[in-house]
C-alpha cells in the first residue's frame, strides 16, 4: 500500500485525479467519440470556471480575505462583453477573420479593463476597512453583492441578453466521427494561455517571488520592507479583471446569459476553490478540471444527479483532503 | 455607570420590544385589513428566524448561509405532510418532526465535517449546501411540485370560514368589529408559537450555555484552554438554530397554506436574515425583533414609497430606474454595507451601549 501510494506520488499524486476520472468515464461511457466530445467540453468548462476562480484562491492566500462578492465582477464581465460584442455586431458578421478578432478582443479588453477598474474600487472602498475581521468581512462582500447585482437589473434588465459570437468561432470541426465545438477549443486554449502566463510570472519573475513568500507569510515579508498591501491592491485587481474574463468567456459560451448567472457561478467558484486549497493557483486549476469533467461525465451517464454532483464531489474530497487538494495555506 | 440600575439604553430597547410584542398581539383588532395581519404574521415568524439565526452568528461568531435552507425543510415537512395525509393535527405534528429531524441530521453533518475550519470555510459550504437543497427542491417535482410548489388545506380550525364564536343570528360573532374567525385563530398560533420560540431562544442566551458561546466568540482557543469542547457547542448551536428555523417554516407553512422555493428556500429570504440581524443588531436578540420589524414593514411598505419617488423623477434620465419599487434591495444593500461599517452592533446594540456610557 505504501509502495502503491509513493509510486502515485512520483507519477503526480493528485494531479492524477482527472486523467483516473477520464479512464473511468471512458470505461462506463463506451462510445469513444462521445468520449472526446464530453471530454474536450469538461476542460473547456473548466478552464472558463479556472479562470474565475483563481483570483478568489489566491486573494484568500495573499491577505486572508475572503470575497463573497466575487461573482459580481463574473456577471459584469459577462454583460460588458455582451453589450461590446452587441455594439461591434457590424463587426462580428463581417467575412474578414482579422474583423471579428478585433471586435472579440475589444469585447475581452472591455470586460477585463472594466474588471481592473471595479477590483481597485472594491478593494479601496469596501474590503480596506475590514481587513483581518472574517465575519464583517463576509457581511460586506455579501452587501456588496447584492448591490452590484441590482445595479446589473438595473441597467440590463432581468430578461435574458443574447450574446453574438464572431463568425469565426461558429460551428465545429469534425474530425472522424468526433465533433469539437470551435468556440470550446478555442476557450480550452485561452484558459490555458492565462494559467501559463500566471505560472510564469508567479515563478519566475521578482512580483510573483513576493507573492508567493506573501501566501507563505505575510509578517516576513513585510519586516523584510515591502509594501505586501500594496502588492495585494494589484492581486486584487489582477484576480478581479481575470474574474470578469472568465465571465466573458462563459457568455459566449452559454449565448444566453441572465442576471442570475453570478449567482450560480458563485457556488461552483467556492466548490472550486475549498476542492483545490484556499490559496494555490495549481490546486485551483485541477478542482477546476475535476468541476467541468465530473459535471459533463455525470450530465450524460446519469443527467439526474448531475445537480448534486459537484456537492458530492466537494463532500468526498473534504472527507478525504479537509483543506483541499493542493492547500497553499498552512 | 452602576449594575443596581439597567442603563437607559437598555431599559429603552426592552420597552420598545415590549411595545412590537404588544402591538403584535393586539394586531388583528389595531390594524383591521388582510394585508396588515400578513405583515404582523410575516414579522412574528421572521422575529423567530432571526433570533435563531443571532444564536450562530452573535452570540457564536459563526456564519452559516443555510439558514433558510432549514427553514425550508420545516416548511416543506409540514407542506408535504399536509398535502398526502390531509387537513389535520397528526399531519402537522408529523410534519413538523420530520422536518426537524431531517434539519437536526443535516446540520450535525454539516457541522462535524466543517466547524473544525475557519469561519470562511464553513460560510462556504453552507452556501453550497443551501444551493443544492434549493435545486433539489426544485427538481424533485414529484414530492415538492417543483418551481409551483404546493398548496394544501390546514386544520379545520384555520380556515377562514370557521366560526370561532356564533352570535344569535348564527353568524360569525364579532369583537371590536373583528370576526373571530379561523384567520384570527391561525394568526394567534402564529403569534403564540413564535413567541415561545423566541422566549427559548432569549433563554438559551441567558443560560450558562450562552456564556459558553460568548467565550467562544471572543477567543476560542481560550475556551479550549479553559476545557470547553469548542467544536461540540459549536455544532450543538448550530442544530438548535436549525430546529427552531425549521419550526418556523413549518408555522409559517401553516399560515401561508402554499409552500414553494421563493417563500421557503430562496437565497433572498437568507438575505432577508442577513439585513434583519445586521440592521438589528447582532448578539442582541432583542435586535431580532427590531431588525424584523423594520424590514418587513420596508418590504411591504418602502416599496410603496419607491414607487412614488420613480414618479416623481420620470423623465430624469438614470433616477427612476434607481428608484424602481423592484429595485429597493439596492438601497437596502447600500444601507447595509455602511451599517457593517458605521454601526457594526445594529440599532439595538447601539443604542443598548450609548446609554451604559452616560
Amino acid at each position: 500500500m505504501n509502495q502503491i501510494s509513493q509510486t502515485l506520488e512520483r507519477f503526480g499524486g493528485v494531479y492524477l485525479l482527472p486523467v483516473i476520472v477520464g479512464l473511468i468515464a471512458f470505461v462506463l461511457i463506451g462510445a469513444p467519440s462521445s468520449w472526446v466530445t464530453l471530454t474536450v467540453a469538461g476542460l473547456s468548462m473548466g478552464m472558463m470556471i479556472f479562470l474565475m476562480a483563481s483570483g478568489l484562491s489566491l486573494i484568500f492566500g495573499l491577505m486572508d480575505v475572503m470575497n463573497f462578492g466575487h461573482s459580481a465582477f463574473v456577471s459584469f464581465g459577462a454583460f460588458v462583453s455582451a453589450s461590446a460584442l452587441a455594439y461591434l455586431s457590424g463587426w462580428l458578421g463581417a467575412d474578414s477573420v482579422a474583423l471579428n478578432i478585433l471586435a472579440l478582443f475589444l469585447a475581452f479588453a472591455a470586460a477585463l479593463a472594466f474588471g481592473l477598474v471595479a477590483g481597485w474600487f472594491f478593494e479601496v472602498v469596501i474590503i480596506k476597512p475590514v481587513y483581518h475581521d472574517h465575519l464583517r468581512q463576509i457581511l460586506i462582500t455579501m452587501g456588496a453583492l447584492i448591490v452590484s447585482e441590482q445595479i446589473i437589473l438595473a441597467i440590463w434588465g432581468g430578461a435574458p441578453v443574447s450574446v453574438p459570437r464572431p463568425a469565426f468561432l461558429e460551428g465545429s470541426w469534425l474530425i472522424g466521427d468526433v465533433t469539437i465545438e470551435i468556440y470550446r477549443a478555442f476557450a480550452f486554449a485561452l484558459g490555458l494561455a492565462v494559467y501559463l502566463a500566471l505560472f510564469f510570472v508567479l515563478t519566475r519573475t521578482r512580483i510573483g517571488l513576493l507573492i508567493r513568500a506573501g501566501v507563505e507569510n505575510r509578517e516576513m515579508v513585510e519586516a523584510l520592507g515591502y509594501k505586501i498591501n500594496r502588492l495585494f491592491v494589484g492581486v486584487f485587481m489582477v484576480g478581479s479583471a481575470l474574474a470578469a474574463l472568465g465571465g466573458a468567456m462563459w457568455a459566449g459560451y452559454e449565448t444566453l446569459i441572465t442576471p442570475a448567472l453570478g449567482g450560480e457561478m458563485m457556488i461552483v467558484v467556492f466548490i472550486v476553490v475549498i476542492i483545490g486549497g484556499l490559496g494555490s493557483v495549481e490546486g485551483t486549476l485541477l478542482g477546476a478540471i475535476m468541476v467541468g469533467l465530473m459535471a459533463n461525465y455525470i450530465g450524460f451517464l446519469a443527467p439526474k444527479l448531475a445537480l448534486a454532483s459537484n456537492m458530492i464531489l466537494m463532500m468526498a474530497i473534504l472527507l478525504w483532503r479537509p483543506s483541499g487538494l493542493k492547500p497553499a495555506v498552512k | 455607570m452602576t449594575h443596581s440600575s439597567p442603563a437607559r439604553g437598555e431599559l429603552f430597547i426592552k420597552a420598545l420590544v415590549l411595545t412590537i410584542g404588544v402591538l403584535l398581539l393586539f394586531a388583528p383588532f389595531l390594524f383591521q385589513d388582510t394585508r396588515s395581519l400578513e405583515v404582523a404574521a410575516r414579522i412574528c415568524i421572521f422575529v423567530v428566524l432571526v433570533a435563531s439565526y443571532d444564536l450562530l452568528i452573535g452570540y457564536t461568531g459563526i456564519v452559516s448561509f443555510a439558514h433558510t435552507m432549514f427553514f425550508g425543510f420545516g416548511a416543506y415537512g409540514g407542506a408535504i405532510a399536509l398535502k398526502q395525509m390531509g387537513p389535520g393535527w397528526d399531519a402537522v405534528i408529523v410534519g413538523a418532526i420530520t422536518g426537524l429531524a431531517v434539519s437536526i441530521i443535516v446540520a450535525i453533518a454539516i457541522g462535524l465535517l466543517s466547524l473544525r475550519v475557519k469561519a470562511i470555510f464553513f460560510a462556504m459550504i453552507t452556501l453550497a449546501a443551501a444551493s443544492v437543497a434549493l435545486v433539489l427542491a426544485s427538481q424533485l417535482s414529484g414530492l415538492t411540485g417543483g418551481e409551483d410548489g404546493i398548496t394544501y388545506k390546514t386544520p379545520q380550525v384555520f380556515k377562514t370560514a370557521t366560526k370561532l364564536l356564533v352570535d344569535e343570528n348564527g353568524k360569525v360573532a364579532r369583537l371590536f368589529g373583528v370576526k373571530l374567525n379561523g384567520k384570527l385563530a391561525a394568526y394567534y398560533f402564529v403569534f403564540a408559537t413564535s413567541l415561545a420560540l423566541f422566549i427559548l431562544c432569549l433563554r438559551m442566551v441567558a443560560s450558562p450555555l450562552g456564556t459558553v458561546l460568548k467565550a467562544i466568540r471572543e477567543n476560542e482557543a481560550r475556551a479550549e484552554a479553559i476545557g470547553y469542547r469548542v467544536v461540540a457547542y459549536r455544532t450543538f448551536v448550530f442544530c438548535m438554530a436549525a430546529a427552531a428555523a425549521s419550526l418556523a417554516g413549518t408555522i409559517y407553512a401553516i399560515w401561508l397554506k402554499y409552500t414553494g422555493p421563493d417563500t421557503a428556500l430562496s437565497f433572498t429570504i437568507m438575505i432577508d436574515i442577513l439585513l434583519m440581524v445586521v440592521i438589528g443588531g447582532m448578539g442582541t436578540m432583542y435586535g431580532a425583533v427590531i431588525g424584523a420589524v423594520l424590514l418587513v414593514l420596508a418590504q411591504y411598505y418602502l416599496r410603496d414609497l419607491m414607487g412614488v419617488a420613480a414618479e416623481f423623477f420620470h423623465g430624469v434620465p438614470v433616477l427612476p430606474e434607481l428608484f424602481d419599487p423592484d429595485r429597493w434591495l439596492l438601497w437596502l444593500g447600500i444601507i447595509f454595507i455602511l451599517l457593517v461599517y458605521f454601526f457594526p452592533k445594529g440599532i439595538a446594540g447601539t443604542i443598548w451601549t450609548k446609554g451604559a456610557r452616560d
